[in-house]
Order: C-alpha cells, then structure tokens, then sequence
C-alpha cells in the first residue's frame, strides 16, 4: 500500500470534475470551504458535516508540564484544542477499504 | 455550523452558481477525502490540517458486560490532525 498525500489541488481537481468549473474558480471553493470551516471553529463553534464527521474545540485548563528530555518543570497555559469526530460512515469507509487486502 | 449552513453561504457568494451544482461541490470535497482514507491516503491542507489512517493492532478485547474475553482484530481508523495556523488561530495568535 504505497500511500499518497493528496492536497489542496487534489480537492480541486476533483471540484473541477465534478462541475464544469474553471480549474482556478475550483480551487478558490476548495480554500473557502476550508476557510468557512477555521473560521467557525475559530469563534469556538462546531462544524458538523454530515455522514463526513465533527469538528470541535474543547478548552484545556492550565497545567504544568514537564520537558520529558531535560525532566525541567514548563507551565502549560489554558489553551483552545480542536478534535474531530469521524462519521460513522467514514469509520466504515476507512475500515473496509484498508482490510489485509494489500 | 453545518453542511447546509455551508452549501447555504456559498451559494451566497457564489451567485453564479446553480445552489444544487454547490452542493456537488462541497459534496465532491469531503467525499474526495473519504475515498483517499479508504486508500490508505493522507491528505494534508496546510493551514487546517492532516487526515490520516491509523492502523490499531489486533488485541484480546473483553465484553464489559460478561468479561468475556473476545478477539478484536487489526483495523483502521481515520484521524485529524489540526494544523499550525488553525491552531494558533485558536489561541488568539492571529495569522
């Protein structure tokens, strides 16, 4: 199974198949989908797409961590993290598709 | 928000365009990804963020209820990594 990493243009150009739309205009939808998506996420809303999955933020308290190389003591300020739940559609997909058949 | 708060807004923006074609496309975005995850790819959007297959290895399970110990085979599961800048957008770090 010799992975890929697909990119922006990858997306794009599945746009661009899928609608008659200029290369340049697919790519644009492409970056503002993803811009819709930060920016609500952003202002501490969820994203919730469909048989796809669920972005969120969750907010982490302060804590005091530690630099696992020199053991020193570091503060861990409270700070916003982003985590993403997968439809169960996806799970299925994902699962399926790379059964021991490689 | 949601997909159709989504399909919604471009179609806003986009009033060139059939509502129904906007949803091909944003439809045509988040399956592209689906399908590259059931290929065992990555997709990587700097800025936002990585999806990624994790492989979990088979294990000895338990049934929580009866402890009955069942065998819970290798498989695959999707993950996401959220990017540099949307991290620091989080944290008020604004780029």
């Amino acid at each position: 199974m010799a992975a890929k990493t697909l990119t922006r243009m990858d997306l794009s150009e599945a746009v661009f198949r899928e609608v008659g739309l200029s290369r340049n205009e697919s790519a644009q939808l492409v970056e503002r989908v993803l811009e819709l998506m930060s920016d609500a996420l952003v202002q501490g809303e969820q994203v919730k797409i469909s048989s796809f999955g669920t972005f969120s933020v969750r907010s982490k308290t302060a804590r005091v961590g530690r630099n696992p190389k020199t053991g020193e003591e570091v503060p861990i300020l409270p700070r916003r993290v982003l985590t993403f739940r997968p439809s169960h559609l996806m799970k299925e997909h994902v699962t399926s598709g790379n059964k021991a058949d490689a | 928000m949601i997909r159709s708060e989504m399909i919604a807004k471009l179609s806003e923006e986009n009033p060139h365009l059939y509502q129904r074609d906007v949803e091909r496309i944003v439809n045509a975005i988040f399956q592209e990804i689906i399908d590259a995850m059931a290929s065992g790819d990555r997709v990587e959007l700097r800025g936002f963020g990585a999806f990624s297959v994790k492989k979990r290895e088979a294990r000895i399970g338990r049934n929580p209820r009866t402890g009955e110990s069942v065998s819970v085979e290798e498989k695959h599961v999707p993950f996401f990594k959220a990017g540099k800048l949307l991290r620091d957008r989080l944290n008020g770090e604004d780029g």
